[in-house]
């Protein structure tokens, strides 16, 4: 298979080898973090992209700065299945001497393994049913380089070179890659340049090029474009109006506030004064992040905060003042795994409890769940007009693995033509017509009352705003009767809200199947071949994605359709089950949970595997019953 | 509950420059313990806004949780208030100051609220150079939970059922002497004359205003040992200056900066008048404002008046380059870039 390998040194003779493959393969880079590896990698998987060719791409990084292991897998795929395929890769490039052997090991029988031979491989107790490209990168930068950086850095780029001879990737796509990356530092391109050169140049000489698994350009890109969630979510909320952000650091949401400011600085500054067009504060801590944002919007600002589940628990008593007192505000949880710190790192959909009914006494929450970097670009643009509108906060669960990873995705559209929408809020003008003015008077039936800013009116709308009880008129009070009524009308709202938000996507023949699967949030990356998977086994079910929570009849009605109803969720206890079970009271034993939480996005297989196991399981049952 | 008052008032009240009265800046019926130091505050309040004839809708009023936290419901009923949760009343008001930089952020906070539960966001809210004015009413006790002791209260006092105070107290003043307040003052409920003014200047101040009002608790804190009593407060309390406020519109004379008084003038063109009592009193040295705190308390003394204040000193929306029409206010052109904007985005991800 190769030219030149050390598999002179290694018993090569039955070597397995790997059916060729085109556009179908996954592809595992092994880094130390800390080296710079991210941004040839993620050029690496925009190339393949810039062949029109779909790609997946997943960084499984540790929650540390320098030097541990950190992984970057890229799953080739023209079936469009996007998820993470799960088990062992075709190649794997093994740069870390740390986990060397572990890296060795993920490697498909038959496979490659692209290594740095600069040291020389300990063959005794090395795997013989792959194939080793061993390529001295260390040697070639330490020839080439003097800056210890560059030494380092380049080792990265000369990798990605000799693949694109390896996989047959255009070298154009790569040049172009590389001067878009470095525009306004020109300096900068000629050297990543002859890197990649370098490397296409070795592997040539050195391997047969390409493999039997390698890339031929496509064109089924179409109009997607190659981003994460976070990025979504921060520009929607450029794009939806907000203008004041409280925020306290936390992995994975970070980057939600990073983009919008790093937007802002670009979209909006004065350009009369340079003066800037919105108001970001770094809080002390998450209670202050989400008081900001409450204030903010008390004041008629549109106003945001990103956190992950440490955050969400210390905004619950906040959360309980802002669904009591009918405050609007958005909140963009990127969710990962938890309890306490837990993996940090990694992704999991486990705050959906936490979020759905966070705070103290009876309180419950709008959650929009997001399936793809379009989708936060969107629900976060639209959360500003729901929140203003139903004055609650407005949640958004997202998961680092939407959040942080790169997705092929819809591009982003927004119609000029939409108006922001502030919902039952008084202008000075409406005030001076109304007779009398009670903050809390349901006049339109529909558990929405009509809201005032400060300093609107010189005479009417005032009122005291508080988290304890009052009546109609926004006066304090302990009257069983007011709380009561207050409570119901809190029920009404939410009853309306279930018609005001985005409604679940179905897919159902026309007699519905005997199955229905219910998911949403990034499980939705494994669907479609999981229901391609399924067919193989003559199985054929509908879907249900649920977009929003509190639920609406379509839930209800598509459960009643089913004889089976399985939830995937990415938490242990089926969190999303308990919510369903528990609003649309359905008997949770008719609700059969598939539950993935290693902190890894869910595969297909995995799925598949619980609705067999399930099914078989069930089979058995009746057999003995 | 809040019971509103009787609108019934007589026909000859003075008017401000509004054309309105006191009564037009009463707020609801106080629920305060009779005789309590915070009602006093409120009364000030009241006076102050009045007579400095602040339109009462442009003000907000906010709060965070606890006995002085109510008594924003206590006066300016056609101001918007937010009583909000313990001890994050700094932090909504740095939202809500975020979103309209052109209204008045009163704030009542507590010693408890403050001190205690809140003295992170304290902390931060005056790093922030917040352009609001803070005041803290500060009796050394917590009031609605009946009577344990507060951080402020002094070291080795006991409260009403003879709990000792074991732990350092924490000076608020001395903390946003540290933090960089740009006015910072402390006074005591049952002084008006002395209060009135201090809230005048803090209003017309531009930036971080803190007032740290000694504000006696009638029903658990008024006992003999009690250090913040009123017949205690009333006997140690000292000052090393009498501050007097002139407003923008009176004429300033050239001998109304006689002998001994010293002119501050403040952003909105009204002045400071400082009388000084002792000779090295000095407004403009945070530092020895500490050092003068301390040595005041050594003795059982509180220091009390204007303690410092730099007219020229900065806030958050000069620190952060904000465009001067509040946030609130800008609309959705000049918010949303539009979908043209959004395509070139959109290639930059291709």
């Amino acid at each position: 298979m190769a030219k030149s390998v050390e598999s002179n040194k290694i018993k090569s003779n039955q070597k397995l080898e790997i059916p060729p493959a085109i556009n179908d393969f996954v592809i595992r880079f092994a880094n130390t973090n800390g080296t710079g590896s991210a941004s040839a990698n993620n050029m690496f998987a925009k190339a393949i992209v810039r062949m029109g060719i779909p790609v997946s791409a997943k960084n499984i990084f540790p929650s540390n700065i320098q030097g541990l292991p950190t992984w970057f897998e890229v799953r080739v795929s023209e079936k469009n299945y996007l998820a993470r395929r799960g088990g062992k890769s075709e190649i794997v490039v093994g740069m870390n001497a740390q986990s060397l052997f572990d890296d060795i090991d993920s490697v498909m029988p038959g496979g490659f393994f692209l290594y740095d031979s600069s040291k020389q491989l300990i063959t005794d107790q090395l795997r013989d049913d792959i194939h080793y490209l061993g390529m001295p990168i260390s040697a070639i930068c330490q020839k080439e380089y003097q800056d210890p950086r560059q030494r380092q850095l380049f080792k990265n780029v000369i990798y990605v070179g000799a693949l694109a001879a390896l996989l047959n990737i255009e070298f154009d796509a790569l040049k172009s890659l590389v001067g878009d990356q470095f525009k306004g530092k020109e300096k900068f391109i000629t050297p990543n340049i002859y890197a990649l050169e370098i490397g296409y140049q070795y592997a040539n000489q050195h391997f047969i090029c390409p493999l039997p698994i390698k890339v031929e350009r496509r064109d089924l890109i179409n109009d997607r474009i190659l981003v994460n969630g976070n990025t979504g979510s921060g520009l929607g909320a450029v794009y939806g109006g907000a203008t004041v952000v409280g925020w306290y650091p936390i992995t994975p949401s970070t980057s939600v506030v990073e983009k919008f400011a790093s937007y802002c600085e670009r979209l909006r500054i004065d350009p009369a004064s340079g003066k800037k067009n919105y108001a970001l504060i770094q809080a002390e801590d998450e209670l202050a992040a989400i008081g900001i944002t409450i204030g903010a919007s008390w004041n008629g600002a549109r106003a945001f905060t990103a956190t992950s589940g440490p955050g969400i628990s210390l905004m619950t008593e906040f959360l309980g003042l802002a669904y009591f007192a009918e405050i609007p505000m958005v909140l963009i949880n990127v969710q990962r795994a938890g309890p306490s710190t837990g993996m940090p790192t990694r992704t999991q959909q486990s705050d959906i409890l936490s979020c759905a009914y966070a705070s103290h006494g009876d309180t419950k929450h709008i959650l929009l769940f997001p399936e793809s970097p379009t989708e936060c670009f969107e629900f976060s643009a639209l959360s500003f007009d729901l929140t203003e509108q139903l004055q609650t906060p407005v949640i958004i669960m997202s998961d680092l693995d939407l959040g942080m990873n790169d997705h092929l995705t819809p591009e982003f559209i927004w119609d000029d033509e939409k108006k922001y929408n502030q919902g039952k809020l008084l202008s000075a003008e409406q005030l001076s017509e109304i007779k009398h003015y009670g903050r809390y008077l349901d006049i339109d039936g529909d558990g929405i009352c009509y809201r005032t800013l400060p300093g609107t009116h010189p005479d009417k709308g005032a009122f005291f705003t508080r988290g304890t009880s009052r009546n109609r008129q926004a006066n304090y009070s302990e009257k069983s009767d007011d709380y009561v009524d207050n409570m119901l009308r809190l029920t009404r709202k939410f009853e309306t809200a279930s018609q005001m938000l985005p409604q679940a996507e179905i897919c159902q023949s026309k007699i519905p199947a005997d199955m229905g699967l219910i998911y949403f949030g990034t499980t939705a990356h494994a669907i479609s071949e999981t229901m391609d998977q399924l067919k193989e086994h003559s199985l054929s079910v509908d879907t249900l994605r649920i977009k929003a929570f509190p639920f609406n009849h379509q839930l209800t009605k598509f459960i009643k359709e089913h004889n089976r109803i399985f939830i995937i969720e990415q938490n242990r206890d089926a969190q999303m089950r308990t919510v369903i079970s528990t609003e649309l009271q359905i008997d949770p034993a008719q609700l059969y949970s598939i539950t993935n939480y290693d902190g890894l996005p869910i595969t297909s297989k995995f799925i598949v595997q619980g609705i067999l196991n399930k099914l078989s399981s069930k089979v058995v049952t009746e057999q003995v019953s | 509950m809040s019971f509103q008052k009787s609108k019934f008032h007589h026909p000859r009240l003075p008017v401000n420059d509004l054309g309105l009265t006191y009564r037009d800046y009463e707020g609801a019926l106080s629920t305060l313990c009779a005789g309590c130091g915070h009602d006093s505050i409120t009364s000030a309040i009241i006076q102050a806004c009045h007579e400095q004839s602040i339109p009462p809708h442009k003000v907000a009023k906010m709060s965070g949780i606890g006995c002085s936290s109510k008594a924003p419901n206590y006066f300016l009923n056609k101001a918007h208030g937010f009583n909000s949760v313990h001890g994050r009343m700094p932090s909504v008001t740095t939202g809500a100051n975020m979103a309209n930089r052109d209204l008045l952020y009163l704030a009542m906070s507590g010693d408890g609220d403050s001190a205690s539960i809140g003295l992170g966001q304290f902390a931060h809210v005056v790093r922030r150079q917040l352009d609001m004015v803070y005041m803290v009413a500060n009796n050394g006790v917590y009031g609605l939970t009946k009577g344990q002791l507060a951080a402020t209260a002094d070291k080795g006092v006991k409260n009403k059922t003879g709990e000792l105070s074991i732990f350092t107290d924490i000076d608020l003043c001395v903390m946003a002497l540290q933090l960089g307040a740009t006015f910072v003052a402390r006074s005591f409920s049952g002084d008006k004359k002395q209060l009135v003014p201090l809230i005048k200047a803090a209003i017309s101040h531009r930036g971080f205003a803190f007032l740290d009002i000694i504000s006696p608790c009638v029903t658990f804190n008024n006992h003999p040992k009690s250090t913040r009593s009123y017949d205690y407060v009333h006997d140690n309390v000292v000052t090393g200056a009498i501050a007097d406020f002139v407003p923008v519109k009176k004429e300033i004379t050239s001998d109304s900066a006689q002998g001994g008084c010293e002119d501050i003038c403040l952003h909105d063109g009204s002045i400071m008048r400082i009388q000084k009592i002792t000779a090295d009193y000095d407004s403009k040295n945070a530092m020895k404002a500490i050092v003068d705190i301390e040595e005041h308390k050594k003795k059982g003394e509180i220091l009390t008046g204007l303690l410092y204040l730099d007219p020229t000193g900065s806030h958050f929306h000069e620190i952060n380059n904000t465009t001067d029409t509040p946030l609130n206010q800008l609309d959705q052109d000049t918010l949303c870039p539009g979908s043209r904007i959004l395509s070139s985005i959109n290639d930059s991800f291709r």
